[in-house]
């Protein structure tokens, strides 16, 4: 059998790949990839979760359904936003995406 | 050591081999399919902990339309990264370093706590418990999460939709002057 620990572990270096990817990215795709990666993190927490503490009834496998959910919305939005950046700017680079900048 | 275990050291170094390459790699397209094996390598380890129908859906989810997303939105905006620029951005190292600080205080918190381990049996029809389950206790969350996805579809589709150009020269334009906005 393998240790809830483990997943727990994997789930951490996961979602820490996922930040590095997110915050030190210049393409605005590879941000939004960043992002998969710390949601997919997340899901695998929760399905170890679901597996080792409450295997009787069936709320781990809702949560991570509703986060795949969330996720798909996310990304499909995150994408329109940089296309339509990339039509106004001729740039996904996010450090030239700067016109809130004071 | 079992072989469950040794599948699941093969499984999480794919994973964790493939995340590292998704943030790494300078070319964009390179980093997309290796997102996509690293997926892959989600997925079974979902069927290594007995959740068939969640691998389903992250294959289906993941590398059948968030990956498909993905690469299109990287053809839609290609050539724009100018070749002598690398791909990670100045803050780098901070963000190295604040990386490993949360990985290992993460790791350290959930192996040292104590957590209540369960030895009740596996659900035995997870797949009809889960329709039964979306449709009586969490129905509303169920129809909210449609709705979300609806907003998201017209969302994006209004976003990224192309503008003609009269369509811009109307956005400029001040509102409230009917002599302004005659063609």
């Amino acid at each position: 059998m393998i240790p809830l620990s483990w997943y727990l572990a994997l789930g951490a270096i996961l979602f820490s790949v996922g930040l590095y990817g997110a915050l030190a990215r210049r393409n605005a795709v590879a941000v939004l990839m960043g992002i998969e990666l710390m949601l997919n993190a997340v899901n695998i927490n929760l399905v170890a979760f679901w597996r080792y503490l409450t295997p009787q009834v069936l709320i781990g496998q809702v949560f991570a359904v509703f986060v795949i959910t969330v996720a798909a919305a996310e990304v499909a939005l995150g994408l329109a936003l940089v296309i339509a950046i990339y039509r106004q700017r001729r740039t996904i680079n996010v450090e030239e995406i700067n016109l809130l900048k004071g | 050591m079992e072989f469950t275990q040794v599948t699941f050291f093969l499984i999480a170094g794919g994973i964790v081999a493939t995340a590292v390459g998704v943030v790494t790699l300078r070319n964009i397209f390179h980093a997309a399919l290796l997102l996509i094996a690293c997926f892959g390598g989600v997925a079974a380890l979902y069927v290594l902990l007995e959740a068939p129908f969640l691998a389903g859906v992250q294959v289906l989810i993941y590398i059948g339309a968030i990956s498909v997303l993905i690469l299109f939105g990287i053809m839609l905006t290609e050539r724009v990264m100018q070749p002598e620029q690398t791909a990670r951005n100045e803050q780098w190292w901070l963000v190295l370093i604040v990386m490993a600080l949360l990985a290992s205080a993460l790791a350290f918190l959930l192996a040292s706590a104590p957590w209540p381990i369960s030895d009740q049996p596996l659900i035995p029809d997870q797949i009809a418990g889960l329709g039964v389950d979306f449709l009586t206790t969490y129905v509303l969350p169920f129809e909210v999460a449609s709705l979300l996805l609806l907003m998201a579809l017209l969302g994006a589709v209004i976003i990224a939709r192309e503008r003609g150009p009269e369509e811009m020269e109307m956005e400029k334009r001040p509102a409230g002057d009917p002599a302004e906005r005659a063609p």
